[in-house]
């Protein structure tokens, strides 16, 4: 199968990212080679066999709903790009 | 000193040979005159590092040292480590000072190892050839002109080129063991959940894991000591109790069962690659062991498997760089989701944007069961395929990597043929097993060949055991490159 460019444009809006036209058309031709790849996983058959998320069979641990972090606020947010008075600065989004 | 492995600098440390100051000033200043020409290192800081060695003589100065303490390493840059600029690889993190340390680098510290710098790695770790690092390619050095490999080509050319005596590294798909082949090293990649992945910045969660590399496998089970254990910071860390990795180094190898795989062996091995890897086979049969054929018929799927699966991770993980907490903002916006789509496109290169692209395919709606559902079910089927093997077997063994390292430039623009080579490395991690890179031989060229070894879950003592074993009766892993 192969993803039109249209297709790619769409998908990189949902993963916040620009393409270039240029880099579109590289991308669907990337896709194209490797979903051909992909396509051959159809010829398993995989019918019962349940899907494997993650290489141990563990559930996840519980802890005691306690305080345990000290406060780190100014060292944490000294790597932002812009913070004010303790806040993450960012454009506004509400009119 | 130079081909100095880690336990004979812990123990020139423990007889007062040498103090930790003057083993990382003499790294330090190899490292200086290497690196403008290998580019192993992101980021050199001779103060801290010395600081951190006085600080280690001071410690066994006080009686305090334990059995590395005082020993240089250095990190690959996917372990964040607390006032080091911790990159990735990336652009979108080249300003980004952590502050605070990954799990395996506080467990170095507690150790006493010396933190010599940040190694050289494909960003985020994608990548098999570190070609697709923004700090600029590697450059193996066995020769020049070939890849280290990737993504921990950092961490093997330095270990290779004895900037240092040990590395850590990270391997998703086979980041650890390839790049290990290629540079001549010894590398394992611990079953997953082993070592913490906490600060060990996430490119697909379930299949990421650290782990040691370093010239010898003795050396690589004195450093898991340190860098495994459970963390209740890793969701995914294993609760068990801590073992001793060296435990098997004197283990016989008489009744060992190796399992060679067809498909490791069939259409697309190079024959030097084949032939070292097979004469590395008749040596352990020399050592006692056995040998039985066995299949692992999906070998070949788990490529899209992979394919799928790990972008899809990526895709979800690397969502979290947008320009607000930490890393690279565009310096010009219009509204928030202009300023998301800027500072992502700017800060992350080509490889990254096509694995995310691609994981948000195969997420996305109607695409999901097609894609994403069947490679977790046949992700399943390959970790089956394993354990019929380990039924007959006690290791896997087979090559590490179709060929030896490839020439710089060579794959660049083709990146699936890169992802077909990665083909006896991914399965391991489909299934979570503990895996390794054992020194093996040399192409007529003078390029580095590895030997794989899959082992059964949690049998990386009687691995690195068997490691050790042969690295007793052949000297590869002693060879290092005339610099």
């Amino acid at each position: 199968m192969s993803l039109t460019l249209d297709e790619i444009q769409k998908i990189a809006r949902l993963a916040r990212l620009r393409v270039t036209p240029e880099e579109a058309t590289q991308l669907q031709s990337h896709f194209s080679g490797l979903f051909a790849l992909v396509d051959e996983l159809q010829a398993i058959d995989t019918e019962g066999v349940l899907p494997m998320s993650h290489a141990q069979d563990i559930a996840l641990r519980l802890r005691e709903d306690k305080v345990t972090e000290t406060d780190r606020r100014d060292a944490l947010q000294a790597v932002a790009p812009q913070v004010e008075k303790g806040l993450y600065l960012v454009p506004k989004v509400i009119e | 000193m130079q081909n100095a492995t880690l336990k004979q600098l812990a123990e020139a440390l423990a007889s007062k040979a040498a103090s930790s100051e003057e083993l990382a000033q003499d790294y330090l200043t190899r490292i200086n005159a290497l690196n403008p020409d290998l580019n192993a290192f992101i980021t050199i800081d001779a103060d801290k590092s010395l600081n951190e060695a006085r600080a280690a003589d001071a410690r066994r100065a006080q009686g305090q040292a334990g059995l590395l303490t005082g020993v240089p390493l250095a990190h690959k840059d996917i372990f964040v480590a607390e006032g080091w600029r911790s990159t990735c690889g990336s652009k979108i993190l080249s300003n980004f000072v952590s502050p605070y340390d990954a799990t395996v680098v506080a467990r170095c510290k507690t150790a006493g190892l010396v933190n010599l710098g940040k190694l050289n790695c494909d960003e985020f770790a994608m990548g098999s050839s570190n070609e697709n690092s923004a700090y600029g390619v590697v450059k193996n050095p066995w020769d020049r002109l070939a890849v280290p490999g990737g993504s921990s080509g950092g961490s093997a050319a330095a270990v290779a080129a004895r900037m240092v005596p040990a590395a850590t590294g990270t391997d998703t798909g086979g980041s650890i063991r390839q790049p290990a082949s290629f540079c001549g090293i010894t590398g394992i990649k611990p079953t997953y959940g082993i070592v913490s992945r906490y600060g060990m910045v996430a490119y697909a969660s379930s299949f990421d894991q650290g782990g040691p590399m370093a010239q010898t496998a003795e050396d690589c089970a004195l450093l898991l000591n340190v860098m495994a254990g459970f963390d209740e910071l890793d969701s995914t860390s294993l609760e068990r109790a801590p073992e001793d990795y060296t435990r098997e180094l004197d283990t016989p190898l008489a009744g060992l069962r190796i399992g060679l795989p067809k498909e490791y062996f069939a259409e697309g091995l190079d024959g030097e690659v084949a032939a070292a890897v097979l004469a590395a086979v008749e040596e352990y049969k020399k050592l006692g062991a056995t040998v039985v054929d066995v299949s692992l018929p999906r070998t070949r799927m788990a490529i899209p498997t992979y394919y799928i699966l790990a972008p899809a991770e990526a895709s979800s993980n690397l969502s979290r760089f947008d320009g607000v907490r930490y890393g690279h903002r565009a310096a010009e916006y219009t509204d928030l989701n202009d300023m998301y789509e800027k500072s992502r496109s700017e800060g992350f290169g080509e490889e990254v944007k096509r694995r995310i692209l691609t994981g948000a395919y195969v997420l996305s709606h109607g695409y999901y069961d097609a894609y994403y559902l069947k490679a977790q079910k046949v992700r399943r089927l390959i970790a089956e395929d394993f354990q019929r093997a380990f039924e007959v077997c006690d290791v896997i063994m087979g090559p590490a990597a179709p060929t030896a390292a490839f020439d710089l430039g060579s794959r660049a623009s083709d990146p699936l043929q890169m992802y077909l080579e990665d083909v006896y490395t991914l399965s391991p991690n489909l299934a979570g097993l503990p895996a390794m890179s054992v020194p093996a031989g040399f192409t007529r060229t003078g390029r580095p060949i590895g030997l794989q070894v899959v082992g059964n879950y949690f049998s990386e003592a009687k691995m690195l055991g068997l490691a050790h074993q042969y690295q007793q009766v052949t000297n590869w892993h002693q060879q290092a490159p005339v610099l």
